[in-house]
């Protein structure tokens, strides 16, 4: 099924790193990006992304490892030689140039004459062609944003590197042009690496998904296998939120692992326990706060049998609309979020009210419990 | 924990500093090369000269040899300690001057000019262009005896204060201190507007609402939001004003007399004149290094206490 | 009552606007003054005081000796002295914005200190170092001198300007095919353009109109400040007013021209 002209365009990255005298931004990584699809790298500030899409553009040098494009090993090539392109944070659109310009430079620079047809079909495509002798500075967030776009993709690059090409646009026009980007990627068919810190911009757009941690690919997939399945600790913060429990493993039968946790028992399907188990070690339980669903305790009863109990109480509850928050105390946890989504609300379920939590065993994963249980929250204060 | 990152800020990632590639390291040696070597013949050389001229003896006939005498220095200061004095104290004096009327046209450019803002710049750097001496000369038409100024400060009983100051002296303005310190002002206020200007510019308007909104009066905005963000204008413009101001000779002899004479004079006239190279080394030398002393000590002072 | 009540109150609100004003008199008063007494016919030798309106000077402004000379003189080395320290001052500049260097803060202090350092001091050194050298003192011995004290003027305005650069920009040069050179030309250059240009501008006014340095390092070549000099010594002709006159409205014009040549163009591509 592969041959080698599908995977010809393929960036292929090995044994990659780079260090800043006794400070290591990238530890040696290897990642592919299959020809034209449509790859994030995402992670917090200084987890090394952008050092590794720089690394890809040649504007730093790998401190170890081969950068391949295909079959051409581009890692000695200065950035004007290599078949990339990128979009760059904050767009670094050249200030004294008009749009036009901007947009012809680099087919200018590789000695086409012509480029009046070229430029102003890649304008039409990023609907700016009305603004072609307008300077950067008149234009608004995202129509420069499109002008760094389109510059980019005017030369046909292999890969177009996006360096978190929507953070500096409010939240509606970053929608709006997360869907434009996807668009545009889908027409050109071009492979996109892109670069970000926000994960609902990762999973929106991405085939696939990298997250990086501390100069490391922590775990790598499609947005939906990441967020179901994650892998550290760090992933299930990062991406979205988790609740964890820690338990100790009673047994492991089949395709099942039982766990005991605070006098309860959990079941946790073996595939998707990534951690080894064995009777008697300890295990971190996770699940989803949207999995979870809430029942008063007077109605414990009629949960059905199968599915995985914890006991609580209330302890602040926020109604958002869509859906209410609710934060449970329980004697394994503290602070356990559950989303519920508003279809019949219970006014029982008030702060104060003894709870059931339950959930589909399914739903369950399984972390080594070795880990810091809040890598990859986002404290408060880095949000500000 | 959060799934809303939509307000997070853009991140500054890893620094977007430039790869330095291997075959450029030699680059900035040969960009600064030029440039330093002119400033270390012309500027830092002559220097050591000058320094070694001052502990010579001798005489332009005989020729100079250095024989480390030191006495120089003393004499120097013993003659000439009257004129080091005046340069200090009328380099200041123009230096306070210029900052009591350079802050109120700076902060009229930076928040009340409007579309005149331009205009009012290009009129504070404009007499640039007109060569210094003749704009000084003019000071000779305006402050002449018997003039419209010397009469109205007679008639204003101004000049008695200033006779009392021993500023000027009887009804006379021009060839007193009080011409000479007019002259340094009017040479060095611009050097004092345009840094007040930058640093008053550089002040977010809405500072001026924030304290108004939290009880502070107009005076109180002032003192306690606008003159301390504008520090690093106060403390480049007085400097920028008094070094200039204090080795001036021009203004003590165009406005001045014989009893104004400030210590570039005595260093002009030893050197141009007089030919007395160790005793002019030595004054100037004495001059470098007391306003590189209270250079220091100013920056020290002002930059530890006032300034963020 | 009333009345006088408002006053004060729109006397303590316009203060500052008042006191701005005022400066700016002080500042322009000299000018008016020469403007005014270029027009005199004086009696004596000097051009102190008003005696009757003429034209003859600007009829005749070159009709003093050694003046016009002296002018083109000034013109001459002030041309020169621009073009040195800019392109030394220019290198210096991006070496230290885009460099990392050994000996970086010595660097800083060389270009710093001429800046403190009173006038009369660097002359009388430089006066020091060009006797021991034998050299002889002229055009050469005052370009070297102008180019010296010009050079770190020139490195403050375009660091200023360089530091302000977004290093993306070179860098996204680099990403669309330029090499190093397409991009020092295409790009970093025309940016870094307006902080050169003011470099320059001020390297020219600084060099045309300097006195102190010229007096001790010039001998017997008379520039035209040194010419005022003299002169304001043995006579001052009206001429002199003529070309200060002219000096300050031809600058003038040029920058209200360049003002309104951006305005329009703004308007324009709005």
């Amino acid at each position: 099924m592969t041959t080698a002209q599908e995977h010809g365009g393929d960036v292929r990255l090995t044994g990659i790193s780079k260090t800043y005298g006794s400070f290591t931004a990238v530890h040696p990584l290897d990642l592919t990006v299959p020809q034209g699809s449509f790859f994030a790298l995402l992670g917090a500030s200084g987890c090394g992304k952008t050092t590794t899409l720089r690394m890809i553009a040649g504007l730093e040098e790998p401190s170890s490892g081969t950068v391949r494009l295909g079959e051409q090993d581009v890692t000695a090539l200065p950035p004007y030689k290599r078949p990339v392109n990128t979009v760059f944070q904050s767009y670094a659109l050249f200030p004294h140039l008009d749009i036009f310009e901007n947009v012809a430079f680099g087919l200018r620079r590789r000695g086409i004459k012509s480029v009046k047809k070229q430029v102003g079909e890649m304008l039409d495509l990023v609907q700016l062609g009305e603004q072609a002798r307008k300077k950067p500075h008149q234009l608004s967030g995202g129509q420069q944003q499109r002008v760094a776009v389109a510059r980019a993709l005017i030369n046909h690059p292999k890969v177009l590197l996006l360096d978190e090409p929507l953070g500096a646009l409010d939240l509606k026009l970053r929608r709006q042009m997360q869907l434009e980007l996807k668009r545009i990627q889908t027409e050109v068919g071009i492979t996109f690496v892109h670069v970000t810190h926000d994960q609902e911009e990762a999973m929106t757009m991405a085939d696939t998904v990298a997250v990086m941690n501390g100069g490391r690919v922590e775990q790598q997939g499609a947005p939906a296998d990441l967020y179901e399945n994650p892998g550290t600790t760090f992933v299930a913060n990062f991406l979205g939120t988790s609740n964890f429990i820690e338990a100790e493993v009673a047994e492991v039968s089949g395709e099942d692992v039982f766990l005991k946790a605070g006098g309860g028992k959990l079941t946790l399907p073996k595939a998707r326990c990534t951690a080894s188990v064995s009777a008697g070690g300890t295990v971190l339980v996770g699940v989803r706060p949207e999995k979870i669903s809430l029942t008063h305790a007077d109605d414990a009863g009629a949960i059905p049998d199968g599915r995985n109990r914890i006991t609580g109480r209330i302890a602040d509850s926020s109604f958002i609309g869509v859906s209410t928050q609710y934060v449970v105390d329980s004697p394994v946890c503290d602070a356990f979020e559950v989303y519920a989504q508003n279809i019949e609300r219970d006014t029982r379920l008030a702060p104060g009210a003894e709870v059931v939590l339950h959930w589909n065993p399914a739903h369950t994963f399984g972390l080594d419990a070795d880990q810091d249980v809040e890598a990859g929250v986002e404290k408060v204060e880095e949000d500000a | 924990m959060s799934t809303l990152t939509e307000a997070a800020p853009p991140e500054a990632d890893e620094p977007p500093a430039r790869p330095p590639r291997k075959r450029g390291r030699l680059v900035p040696y040969w960009l600064l090369l030029p440039g330093i070597l002119w400033l270390l013949v012309f500027f830092a050389l002559p220097l050591v000269y000058q320094a070694s001229t001052s502990v010579q003896t001798g005489s332009l006939e005989e020729g100079y040899k250095v024989t480390w005498h030191f006495a120089t220095y003393w004499d120097a200061l013993g003659d000439y300690w009257p004129q080091f004095l005046r340069s200090v104290l009328y380099a200041g004096a123009a230096t306070i001057l210029c900052l009591l009327l350079g802050y109120p046209l700076a902060y009229l450019i930076a928040f009340r000019a409007g579309r005149w803002r331009n205009l009012i710049l290009v009129l504070v750097i404009a007499p640039f262009f007109t060569s210094f001496l003749i704009r000084t000369l003019a000071w000779k038409t305006i402050l002449a005896d018997g003039g419209p100024v010397v009469g109205a400060l007679n008639n204003l009983h101004l000049l008695d204060v200033t006779n009392w100051l021993g500023a000027t002296d009887g009804d006379r303005v021009l060839a007193t201190p009080l011409a000479v310190v007019c002259g340094l002002t009017y040479n060095f206020l611009p050097f004092m507007i345009l840094p007040l200007y930058t640093s008053l510019e550089r002040i977010d308007g809405r500072l001026h609402e924030a304290a108004g909104d939290l009880y502070a009066r107009p005076s109180t905005t002032f003192r306690k939001v606008t003159f301390p963000l504008s520090m690093p204008g106060v403390v480049s413009g007085t400097l920028l004003t008094f070094i200039p101001a204090a080795g001036d000779y021009v203004n003590a002899d165009l406005l001045g007399s014989t009893d104004t004479r400030m210590v570039g004079n005595v260093i002009q006239t030893q050197f141009l004149r007089i030919l007395d190279y160790p005793t002019a080394a030595a004054l100037s030398f004495i001059l470098m290094a007391a306003i590189l002393l209270m250079v220091t000590f100013y920056i020290r002072k002002a930059g530890t206490e006032d300034l963020v | 009552m009333a009345v006088l009540s408002a006053f004060f109150r729109w006397l303590r609100r316009n203060l500052v606007v008042i006191a701005g004003l005022v400066t700016l008199a002080y500042l322009l008063l000299p000018n008016v003054v020469v403007t005014v007494f270029s027009f005199n016919k004086p009696k004596g030798r000097f051009n102190y005081s008003w005696q009757e309106f003429s034209l003859d000077a600007w009829k005749d402004p070159c009709g003093v000796a050694d003046m016009c000379g002296s002018l083109s003189l000034s013109l001459q080395i002030a041309f020169w002295a621009t073009l040195g320290a800019t392109a030394l001052g220019t290198m210096i500049a991006f070496a230290l914005v885009r460099y990392r260097f050994r000996a970086r803060g010595a660097v800083n202090s060389l270009i710093f200190l001429p800046m403190a350092m009173p006038e009369v001091v660097m002359a009388a050194s430089l006066l020091t170092l060009f006797l021991n050298m034998g050299a002889q003192l002229g055009f050469w011995t005052v370009l070297i001198a102008h180019i010296m004290f010009c050079l770190s003027f020139v490195v403050t305005a375009v660091k200023a300007r360089v530091m302000s650069m977004d290093p993306r920009l070179e860098q996204a040069a680099q990403d669309l095919y330029a090499g190093p050179v397409q991009t020092f030309l295409r790009v970093t250059l025309p940016i870094a353009a307006p902080g050169i240009a003011a470099g320059a501008l001020l390297a020219f006014a600084l060099s045309f109109d300097d006195f102190i340095i010229t007096n001790f390092n010039a001998g017997s070549t008379v520039t035209f400040p040194m010419f005022v000099w003299g002169s304001a010594q043995r006579g001052t002709p009206v001429q002199i007013n003529v070309i200060g006159t002219a000096m300050f409205l031809i600058a003038v014009l040029l920058v209200v021209a360049g003002m309104l040549v951006g305005m329009r163009r703004k308007k324009k591509s709005l």
